[in-house]
């Protein structure tokens, strides 16, 4: 067994303060305290986000930009508080930079089909990483399909880092878009995404940036990477679900047509012709999840009151506890390794019976102990391939986890080898 | 018979270590390939049914998955060897009920054998379409549905 090591993460965070705001963290699976490691695919809700929601519906709810009363003038105010506060987060330079949409998987589509419609033509070129979410991989595909486009796609290290070099060579005056996450929901791999920018608007492309697994993890500034898109899930840090939105340079925002077209994004419709409105209420048609948005607000309030430098410096530290005591268990051998890493840990059985411990029989067995995991492809197949496995288990931390949890994890993989990690 | 888990987990495990019946069947008359594409369960299996006595004369699957898919085809295999074709549908039929909790064959009279080893598998809903993609190929191959079969 490793030294004790609490010291390291335990003097940033008061942690157990913390988990007291996480309602959902103090129930019990199967009889033992819940160990929730899956938070790439979902967040819990502080209940200062809870509690900000039900007064909202309780007492404040009414429709945004069309009541002239008094509840919608209200609610109007303060759904565009909540985009400011997106804005002043990721570092936008204004307010109406910030589209909301339903998450990153609308925001990617969004992006694609406005762009593509307005600058996307037979023969141009669209690159992505081998390391992509299949929602920042199907509405490119999709895009070159129809229209004629050719996607590009920049490899990988064994270690899980993208080959700068390779990008490079890809580059060309036929680019019109790079499109790569900052964090990778398999690996957990940060990406050079303000290098990768610089160099793609070197060659006259644009560049959309996949931000749904760093917006919540570490200090996100859209201005210094100088990304042209950047887009978000509130789902993933800690706010209601249905929620999240993409940032886009205003110049750039102000040439795209419309994607979803109806009610809130015209200026002016007549039976012959409609004027559509200005960035962001023309990529916002039909009534927004108002709810949901005062949720990220309150959500994106309570990462603040708490620093998203001490909670990037706290999850490094559960990632680097987390790395040791994994690497110490034999037959454990961790997918993706980079230099750069967010507090992700995925990973393969690789022990003496060849067939033991796919990773959804890890994950069932898991949950005997209580400890939630995301085992499958992580919806990043081509991740999947390039490192010649079907399928991962994942531990992904926040700030509300412990090393004493990442102990438990542990315990209970080792447990599980003798038994094949087959739970009944 | 009570419901001993490790010693189900033993059995199960050796299936999946061992699986039985673990090769294609040249020629065979009926075969069908079942996915589970949300979690990469991939088998095909193969039959040689005896089609005037309507009995399974030969059973066997390839394929890739975790313990559980593996090994619950490895004992249908093991099991249907020689059962007819109705007996297979009514036996798929009670483990896919069994699986969902919907069965109990601790309480009611059954035709599943050592399978009620599967019975765990009511616990963990996630997984009944592991333990069941086994029994939706075979019906799939005895059905002749050349499209093959997928659990979603």
């Amino acid at each position: 067994m490793s030294e004790p090591n609490t010291s390291v993460a335990d003097g940033i965070l008061d942690v157990e303060k913390i988990r007291k705001d996480f309602p959902i963290l103090s129930q019990t699976v199967r009889d033992k305290p819940l160990i929730y490691l899956d938070n790439a695919a979902t967040t819990h809700k502080p209940i200062s986000v809870i509690e900000r929601v039900r007064s909202f519906d309780a007492e404040q709810y009414g429709t945004v930009r069309r009541g002239a009363y008094s509840l919608s003038e209200k609610a109007t105010q303060l759904y565009e508080e909540s985009r400011q506060k997106v804005a002043d987060f990721m570092g936008a330079e204004k307010k109406g930079e910030i589209v909301f949409t339903s998450g990153t998987t609308q925001a990617i589509n969004l992006v694609a089909h406005s762009f593509g419609k307005r600058f996307i033509n037979a023969g141009d070129e669209i690159i992505i990483s081998n390391i992509e979410h299949h929602a920042n991989t199907v509405p490119w595909q999709v895009l070159c399909e129809e229209r004629g486009a050719k996607l590009k796609v920049i490899p990988v290290s064994d270690d899980g880092e993208l080959v700068m070099e390779e990008y490079e060579k890809l580059l060309s005056p036929k680019t019109r878009m790079v499109a790569v996450n900052h964090v990778s929901n398999a690996l957990g791999t940060i990406n050079p995404v303000k290098e990768i920018t610089a160099k793609a608007h070197a060659a006259g492309a644009k560049v959309l940036i996949d931000g749904a697994q760093s917006a919540a993890h570490m200090k996100v500034d859209v201005q210094d990477i100088d990304c042209d898109f950047y887009t978000f899930s509130g789902h993933k840090m800690y706010a209601p679900s249905g929620i999240g939105g993409v940032y886009g340079k205003m110049e750039v925002w102000e040439e795209l047509p419309p994607y979803v077209t109806g009610g809130d994004m015209i200026t002016e419709v007549t039976l012959e012709k409609t004027t559509y409105a200005k960035p962001p209420a023309r990529f916002e048609a039909g009534t927004p999840p108002i709810t949901q948005v005062i949720g990220l607000g309150a959500a994106i309030d309570y990462l603040n009151s708490i620093g998203m430098d001490k909670i990037s410096d706290y999850e490094n530290s559960l990632l680097e506890y987390g790395t040791r005591l994994f690497k110490e268990i034999e037959g454990v051998r961790i997918i993706g390794n980079a230099h750069h890493k967010a507090s992700l840990i995925s990973f393969i059985i690789n022990g003496a019976h060849p067939s033991d411990g796919h990773p959804h029989d890890v994950v069932s067995w898991l949950d005997r102990d209580g400890i939630a995991c995301r085992g499958g492809h992580h919806c990043a197949q081509p991740t999947m391939i390039r490192y010649g496995v079907p399928a991962t288990t994942r531990a992904s931390m926040a700030f509300y986890n412990t090393t004493e949890e990442l102990d438990a994890l542990a315990e209970s993989i080792r447990n599980g080898f003798p038994y094949g990690f087959v739970a009944l | 018979m009570s419901y001993d888990k490790e010693l189900y987990q033993q059995v199960i495990l050796d299936h999946n270590r061992k699986p039985r019946n673990f090769h294609v069947i040249d020629n065979a008359s009926h075969n069908c390939h079942g996915v589970n594409p949300l979690c990469g369960d991939d088998i095909t299996v193969y039959l040689n049914v005896d089609e005037e006595a309507g009995k399974i004369d030969e059973v066997s699957f390839q394929g890739s998955g975790c313990a559980i898919c593996k090994a619950s085809t490895s004992l249908m295999t093991a099991f249907l060897k020689g059962k007819t074709v109705e007996e297979a549908k009514q036996i798929k039929e009670e483990f896919h009920k069994m699986i969902l909790g919907e069965f109990n064959p601790e309480k009611e009279e059954h035709h599943l054998g050592k399978l009620i080893l599967f019975m765990g598998i009511r616990e963990y809903p996630s997984r009944t379409k592991c333990a069941s993609l086994a029994w939706h190929t075979l019906v799939g191959a005895l059905d002749k549905k050349f499209d093959g079969i997928s659990t979603e």
